[in-house]
């Protein structure tokens, strides 16, 4: 009673939308890539996240001039030796702008990866373990969510000077994982709720392995869209923290830039090089991540596409 | 004749190529009468009767007609259809309890889709609420969000509306799959009373279950592989089918008196072909064990007696 | 020999658990080595929730669960894998039963790292070969294959393998044919009566009467999770005491009779409501129903 040759049948009949079929929602692995590579916003999304990424990494090997030193030119529109033109006071904006970015990218990783593991942990156990336990930590998440971030890190700014990017990056991370920690919880209820994780507890294996070895996995393409989000959020707060000037001082960020143009009125004076450059940066690497977000959501998530 | 299809083929468009769900397929069902259509999943029993009311965005329709009433149904064409479905075409859809909008109450749904198809509800509604006792529900019913009933109360609403307005055909696909035994003969009795009192015409009940076919159905059509291997009156099916699927797949249901002990029943090994790329010829000749060498050329779909059509060569 | 005296489950809903939601009542019974048993009920009747107290995915709240006279519900964390060895568990959605990220066989290396790891390739090859042929599986068909690439019904053959890999006493089948199709249910079918022959004993936990009456011993009617009737399955079938049972047995379509005309009338809904189990009565030798 031999079994039959493999077949694509139930790939096949999973389109068939027959009720005894595999579900399709999981896109098969070489499908991934190909589409992937067809997907216009990833792409568009992951030039731009490239291209603004070089600026931060090489940019400020271009240049020999220090963000916050003080040059003869006050005020001065892009010229040949100041690429993006001066501050009144005369600090060269380019130097400012490609450190500002670098500062930006090390914050939003951090406080990504910080609220990613805060928001994994308190999620995945929530989810799994139920009962008790997750009206805790559901509880827990709640009030972090509702507590007014920016309030929090005012607060919190004024009393602890936030001397350094690394401390900024995580208060932003500890006060952002709430929302992760509810997504992560729910799909993490449904996969906890399916046969093969009771299989698992029949294998003899236990709460987290069989969280880190067989839940997890399987919501890798989710845990990574969090994760763009999470970077892309911490970087819009770590600008509003910097604009508000409560981000550290003596590192240079878009945020700071920002701060001190519109203090010297560098709108109502037209220097528009210096107002415009770090709105525009800020801009364009959320703007970046949040299109490759919605571009991978569509290559994982086959019913996103229009085909 | 009521329906009448002539040589359907609907194939789906997937990112490998063509499924083959429906390749040439024609039969006719007559005024009042009730045909199963029955077969295993992937057979294209679902893609069939799919075809015939709306046919979503990857169906595609290679070739042959469809007439109701003798009047030619343009399946190609969505707002053309439209004017046919709810009223001559109507159907009971596989999971027709989810497909009751969770957040609307029963009667405001009915409401909105009446309207929609230019039916005033005030003027129905009397109708409406004497079917629904009659197929035991309460016109409270009406009142209630669809989370409030049971799988069965959920599928007699649906058939209910879905027949409200005396449909020529009534498609009914697995709509006893998700239900408990007793529900299921309830909902199964249900169809036949509907077309007893004319509120439908005749329907196709389209499901995997033969014994439920055998209770309800006045013929049986047997799908193998997207083409069709036999047609029937139920009894006829049952007692003496024909062709070898059908007979294999009779033979393997176990129904109540028999054991294991007394008489082990056998299955059918190996599985159907991919409709991806089907096999030329015969579409069971892999796993029939009457196949000889003119399987390889397929059989034509014959009347063999009256009533009675297969499509074998062995049976020729 | 698996028992279970006086189980209930009862369900604690709603923000720290608030309402309470009863799923099984009083349930006793027993399941010898080499018997089928089947638990029949219709959708909510607790049945699943009756398989999977017995497997300890689910906590007992009264009653309890013996195993060869140990409480199941008493053992330790290292005793569990230890039971794990005497009883298995197999699901009905066969394609939810894997991780489909993972290829198929890897149910069979979870087992080999938690019970096997001593094992040497070659003997551990050995073993799972000779499951596999248990079950009527050639090897080279099956492994290293993802689930989607395999049917219904080989993903539920491959998971009885799994669990003879272990030597099981019992088997837990919660409806494990109902979503395969019509032709191979019969070959899944045969083949618990098979290892019946062998000496297992089965849990067989289904709706469908007609699969029940095919292949168990016993037969036992679970309505709203009380047993209402219990007795050698020839007797319940042909001689059913409960209105229930009698409801059931004549809702079932068959293939060469039609259903007798009017419709049975359903027994008292609130049967059991008050909180007391309803006590079964024998009706013939070894035959139980509720009066």
């Amino acid at each position: 009673m031999a079994a039959a040759e493999p077949s694509a049948e139930s790939a096949v009949a999973g389109t068939l939308l027959d009720p005894l079929a595999v579900e399709p929602s999981k896109v098969r692995r070489g499908e991934a890539l190909t589409v992937a590579f067809r997907n216009r916003k990833l792409i568009f999304g992951l030039s731009l996240l490239s291209l603004l990424l070089l600026l931060a990494v090489v940019g400020p090997l271009l240049t020999d001039l220090d963000p916050f030193e003080f040059y003869d030119a006050l005020g001065q529109p892009p010229s040949s030796e100041h690429w993006l033109g001066t501050t009144s006071p005369g600090q060269d904006v380019y130097t400012q702008f490609v450190h500002g970015l670098r500062a930006s990218f090390i914050v939003g990783a951090v406080a990504g990866c910080v609220a990613a593991a805060l928001g994994m942990v308190v999620g995945f156990a929530a989810g799994y373990f139920g009962g008790v336990v997750d009206d805790l930590l559901s509880m827990l998440t709640n009030v972090v969510l509702v507590i007014p971030t920016i309030a929090v890190l005012i607060i919190v700014a004024a009393y602890l000077s936030v001397g350094s990017l690394l401390s900024e990056a995580v208060l932003i991370g500890v006060t952002s994982w709430p929302w992760a920690a509810r997504a992560i919880r729910a799909q993490t209820f449904s996969l906890a709720s399916r046969d093969f994780v009771s299989l698992a507890r029949l294998s003899g294996q236990g709460g987290w392995r069989i969280i880190v070895k067989e839940i997890a996995p399987n919501m890798s393409s989710y845990l990574f869209l969090t994760f763009i989000l999470l970077f892309g959020g911490s970087i819009l707060i770590c600008a509003t923290l910097d604009f508000l000037g409560l981000g550290p001082s003596q590192v240079m960020s878009l945020g700071l830039m920002l701060n001190v143009a519109v203090s010297n009125s560098a709108l109502q004076l037209g220097m528009w090089w210096w107002f415009i450059t770090p709105g525009v940066a800020i801009t364009a690497v959320v703007f970046a991540l949040y299109i490759t977000n919605v571009g991978l959501d569509e290559v994982f998530n086959p019913k996103l596409r229009r085909s | 004749m009521s329906v009448k299809v002539d040589n359907l083929r609907v194939y789906y468009r997937t990112m490998r190529g063509d499924v083959q769900a429906v390749d040439g397929v024609s039969f006719s069902i007559a005024d009042g009468e009730i045909m199963g259509l029955a077969g295993e999943s992937g057979c294209g029993k679902s893609t069939l009767g799919k075809s015939l009311i709306r046919m979503d965005a990857r169906m595609r329709r290679i070739d042959g007609r469809v007439e109701l009433d003798d009047q030619e149904l343009p399946l190609d064409d969505t707002r053309a259809m439209n004017k046919h479905r709810f009223k001559q075409i109507s159907l009971v859809p596989q999971y027709a309890m989810s497909a009751l909008t969770p957040t609307r109450k029963v009667g405001k749904l009915m409401e909105e889709l009446l309207e929609s198809r230019g039916v005033r509800f005030a003027t129905i509604r009397p109708e409406l609420e004497r079917r629904l006792t009659l197929v035991g529900l309460s016109p409270k019913v009406l009142g209630m969000y669809p989370i409030e009933l049971s799988g069965g109360m959920k599928q007699r609403t649906v058939m209910v509306l879905s027949t409200l307005l005396n449909p020529a055909l009534l498609i009914a696909d697995e709509i006893t799959s998700a239900l408990d035994v007793s529900t299921q003969k309830a909902v199964a009795e249900t169809l036949v009373e509907f077309r007893d009192r004319g509120y439908v015409k005749s329907m196709m009940v389209i499901t995997h279950d033969l014994a439920i076919l055998y209770q309800v159905a006045d013929s049986i059509l047997v799908m193998y592989a997207g083409k069709l291997a036999e047609k029937a009156p139920a009894e006829v099916i049952i007692r003496s089918p024909l062709h070898p699927y059908t007979q294999l797949l009779i033979s393997s249901l176990p129904e109540v008196g028999v054991t294991y002990e007394e008489q082990k029943l056998t299955g059918i090994p190996g599985r159907p072909p991919a409709l991806l790329d089907p096999p030329t010829g015969c579409r069971f000749r892999d796993r029939c064990p009457f196949a000889f060498d003119k399987c390889v050329e397929e059989p034509p779909f014959l009347e063999v007696e009256p009533g009675h059509h297969v499509a074998c060569w062995k049976v020729f | 020999m698996l028992a279970l005296d006086q189980v209930t489950k009862v369900y604690k809903v709603g923000t720290f658990g608030g309402k309470q939601l009863t799923a099984v009542r009083g349930v006793s019974f027993e399941v010898q080595p080499g018997e089928v048993v089947s638990l029949i009920g219709e959708s909510g009747s607790g049945k699943s929730t009756v398989g999977r107290m017995i497997l300890r995915l689910t906590p007992v709240t009264e009653g309890s669960i013996s195993f060869d006279g140990v409480d199941v519900a008493g053992l330790k964390r290292g005793q569990v894998k230890g039971y794990y060895r005497e009883i298995q568990g197999v699901f009905q959605d066969p394609f939810s039963s894997y991780n489909p990220i993972f290829k198929a066989d890897r149910v069979f290396s979870m087992i080999r790292s938690a019970y096997f790891s001593q094992l040497g390739k070659d003997d551990w090859r050995r073993k799972l070969e000779s499951s596999l042929e248990a079950v009527s599986l050639e090897p080279a068909y099956v492994l290293n294959k993802y689930p989607h690439q395999l049917s219904g019904g080989q993903l539920q053959r491959l998971l009885i393998a799994r669990a003879l890999l272990l030597d099981i006493k019992y088997l837990v089948a919660d409806e494990i044919i109902s979503m395969l199709d019509a032709s191979t249910r019969i070959d899944v079918l045969n083949l618990l009566g098979e290892l019946k022959a062998r000496g297992l004993g089965v849990l067989f936990i289904t709706h469908d009467l007609s699969l029940g009456h095919y292949i168990s011993d016993t037969t036992m009617i679970l309505r709203k999770g009380v047993l209402v009737e219990r007795g050698p399955t020839e007797r319940v079938f042909a001689n059913p005491q409960h209105p229930y049972t009698q409801m059931l047995l004549e809702s079932v379509p068959q293939l060469h009779t039609k259903w007798s005309g009017g419709r049975s009338p359903r027994p008292a809904d609130t049967e059991g409501d008050d909180g007391v189990v309803p006590e079964l009565v024998e009706v013939e030798p070894g035959h139980f129903a509720v009066n």
